[in-house]
């Protein structure tokens, strides 16, 4: 190697070592910001109410976590005591697996309606899925809520689920997914005598295999972070769902909030959303690098 | 196994008229190549066949049945398509597998077809691997299999060799025909390619702007096309077209700079002055003092012949081909062979064959 050469590679070497630092030390800082916050949540769950009552922010992990969580788990706490977490994270689990299920079943069968079949009226069906894309839950709440207990669906986890489950954005996606599926699909299948649901059932579905797992952890995570509804429909605290019930956990003004106890039960309430991301995504680039097109 | 019978089949998107009457007899084992430029309504006339698209009017036999209003599954037959349409996330088994699955057969006739098939078109090792693993060739080869399986009255092809590169398509051009003729089940294939039109039918049909302008064997369409749009299609390089009119008694034709071409087969019908165009291969050109004068422009070698592109004085187009290596400069003057001469009307492009 010449001296230039070796003076060339030595800076280069030295600017992908420069490179290398700063990119880390963003990330770190990134993730300081994002995680921080969670770690407090963490640290806080395994102190006593008093350490954190007393104001000052303990950073490192206290000896109360096991009492914590089995208060939180067992019996609950703060201003209404006595909703167990575990219940919650029950209701939460089953309301949002409904809804993420329910709302990719209607998704897929409408998009498939739309994608493959011509019927009078397609345009105007979907041009009325595309615009109730405008309109979120909060907008449509009172008459919905209306329509719930005129049906006597309130307190129910039906009534919870179903006027959660109509989406337009999945139909949507499902149906912009579908259009790239080529016809010579669909006409193999004419030739091979497999009508319309077997073909939905044998080609449609395994095909949108990576596209349902995506949607699912979407959807998934938007069930379980419903706040307005939950709030509204139901008021048996049996039906109670984690998120509702954490934010009831903490009481306004001067009373004393069993922080540990919050804390505990906010970190409970992280776990399903992060094993739902954690198992979909196996699943996900699975299904990613088993099919194409 | 069975015939075809098409009988006044017309198609129409909306508006625009795509077939505009097509009448079809295919034989018993018969391969049949419909041949035509891009566009002029080949795929639509196979998808018809295979019920994928109905006719607006028009019927289509097979055997002795009209199948005219059934689906494609109760038509009995079967499609490979240009890009093969094989289910992605299906192997190769369950591919083969899936038409005869639907139908209901038992699973040991079901693994008895597919073996067989597999054997045939020497795919048995892939029969666990997923589309997607298979080479270009292979895939090929499994929507054949496909097709087979089924052990269809009828073989429907979409262009299914023009995703291979060149040398495949040579080499499963062959394959197709051999297994055509050994399992004897009559065929319809459709290709925009002349050669492969050429080498795979018994008949071409040659389709242009939604009619079949001439169905013959191919050696006929290449010795006698119908019209002028036939004489330039099939044959490479394309035919030379020359403006003349009839000489007095038919005997003859005039070009426009005065050279007089006799016909060699007979005279042609018409009074003097007739409109003609003359239809000379360039192979059918010999070079010969005092013919027509070939200012040459370019010069091809394609080793054991030439091609030699140039023009008339009047500004027409010819192409020479000649054997051997050629150097020509400047002015060539070449002679059609007259046994060789096609003569087709001036005005309908329809080629006019001598009298008695
Ligand atoms: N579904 C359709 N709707 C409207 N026009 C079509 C449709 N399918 C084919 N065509 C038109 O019909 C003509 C013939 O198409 P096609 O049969 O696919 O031609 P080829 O296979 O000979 O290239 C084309 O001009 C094409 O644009
Ligand atoms: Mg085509």
């Amino acid at each position: 190697m010449t001296v230039a050469a070796e003076a060339l590679a030595g800076r280069s070497a030295r600017r992908r070592v420069r490179e290398t630092v700063v990119t880390h030390v963003c990330l770190v800082i990134g993730v300081l910001i994002f995680a921080f916050p969670i770690y407090l949540a963490l640290i806080g769950s395994t102190h006593t109410s008093g350490t954190i009552g007393r104001g000052d922010v303990p950073l490192l992990p206290g000896p109360d976590a096991v009492a914590n969580y089995a208060q939180a788990w067992g019996i609950g706490g703060g201003r209404f005591m006595g909703v167990p977490a575990g219940g919650m994270l029950l209701n939460s689990l089953l309301m949002a697996s409904l809804i993420a299920v329910g709302k990719i079943a209607i998704s897929l069968t409408s998009a498939y309606a739309i994608a493959f079949f011509r019927f009078p009226g397609r345009m105007v069906f979907f041009w009325l899925i595309f615009i109730t894309l405008m309109l979120p839950v909060e907008v449509r709440i009172i008459p919905t809520f209306q329509v719930m207990v005129s049906l006597g669906m309130t307190n129910s986890m039906a009534g919870l689920v179903i006027p959660l489950i109509a989406s337009a954005t999945a139909t949507l996606l499902f149906r912009q997914f579908f259009l790239t599926i080529p016809d010579e699909y669909v006409e193999a299948a004419k030739i091979d005598g497999a009508g319309p649901v077997r073909f939905f059932f044998d080609v449609l579905l395994p095909l949108s295999r990576t596209n349902i797992a995506a949607l699912f952890v979407i959807l998934f995570i938007y069930g379980w972070n419903q706040y307005l509804w939950p709030l509204l429909i139901v008021n048996d605290r049996s039906l109670e769902t984690i998120v509702v019930g954490l934010t009831k956990m903490i009481g306004s003004g001067d009373a004393q909030n069993e922080w540990n106890v919050i804390m505990a039960t906010a970190v409970l309430a992280m776990v399903p959303p992060v094993g739902v991301v954690l198992l979909m995504q196996r699943w996900f680039v699975r299904g990613l690098t088993e099919t194409e097109k | 196994m069975a015939t075809l019978t098409l009988s006044g089949v017309r198609k129409s998107f909306g508006a625009t008229a795509v077939l505009h009457g097509v009448d079809l007899a295919v034989r018993d084992g018969e391969m049949i190549v419909v041949v035509g430029a891009s566009g002029c309504g080949k795929s639509t006339l196979l998808r018809i066949v295979a019920g994928l698209e109905t006719a607006t009017a028009g019927r289509v036999m097979i055997g002795d049945q009209d199948v005219t209003a059934l689906e494609p599954a109760d038509r009995d037959v079967a499609m490979v398509f240009q890009n093969y349409a094989l289910y992605p996330h299906m192997s190769v088994f369950q591919n083969m597998a899936y038409g005869l699955k639907i139908r209901g057969l038992p699973k040991p006739e079901i693994i008895r077809r597919v073996d067989e098939a597999a054997a045939l078109l020497d795919i048995g090792g892939l029969l666990d691997r997923k589309p997607r693993q298979l080479s270009g060739g292979q895939r090929q080869r499994v929507a054949m299999g496909r097709a087979i399986v089924r052990e269809p009255k009828l073989f429907l092809f979409d262009e299914p060799l023009s995703n291979l590169d060149a040398k495949l398509r040579v080499q499963m051009r062959a394959e197709i025909r051999r297994l055509q003729k050994r399992l004897g089940v009559t065929s319809l294939f459709v290709t925009h390619d002349q050669v492969e039109a050429m080498t795979l039918g018994d008949r071409l049909v040659v389709m242009h702007a939604g009619h079949a302008a001439q169905i013959a064997t191919p050696m006929e369409v290449w010795e006698r096309p119908a019209d002028t749009y036939v004489a330039g299609f099939i044959g490479s390089p394309a035919m030379n077209f020359l403006a003349a009119t009839l000489e007095a008694g038919g005997a003859a034709a005039r070009l426009a700079d005065g050279l007089v071409l006799p016909f060699a087969d007979g005279s042609r019908a018409g009074e003097a002055g007739r409109k003609l165009t003359l239809g000379i291969r360039p192979e059918h050109l010999r070079p010969q003092t005092g013919g027509l004068r070939v200012m040459v422009e370019l010069v091809e070698p394609l080793g054991a012949e030439s091609l030699l592109h140039g023009r008339l004085p009047d500004g027409a187009e010819m192409t020479v081909k000649l054997a051997g290596a050629v150097h020509a400069d400047g002015v060539l003057e070449v002679m059609p062979i007259a046994e060789a001469l096609h003569v087709f009307d001036g005005e309908t492009g329809r080629r006019i064959e001598p009298l008695g």
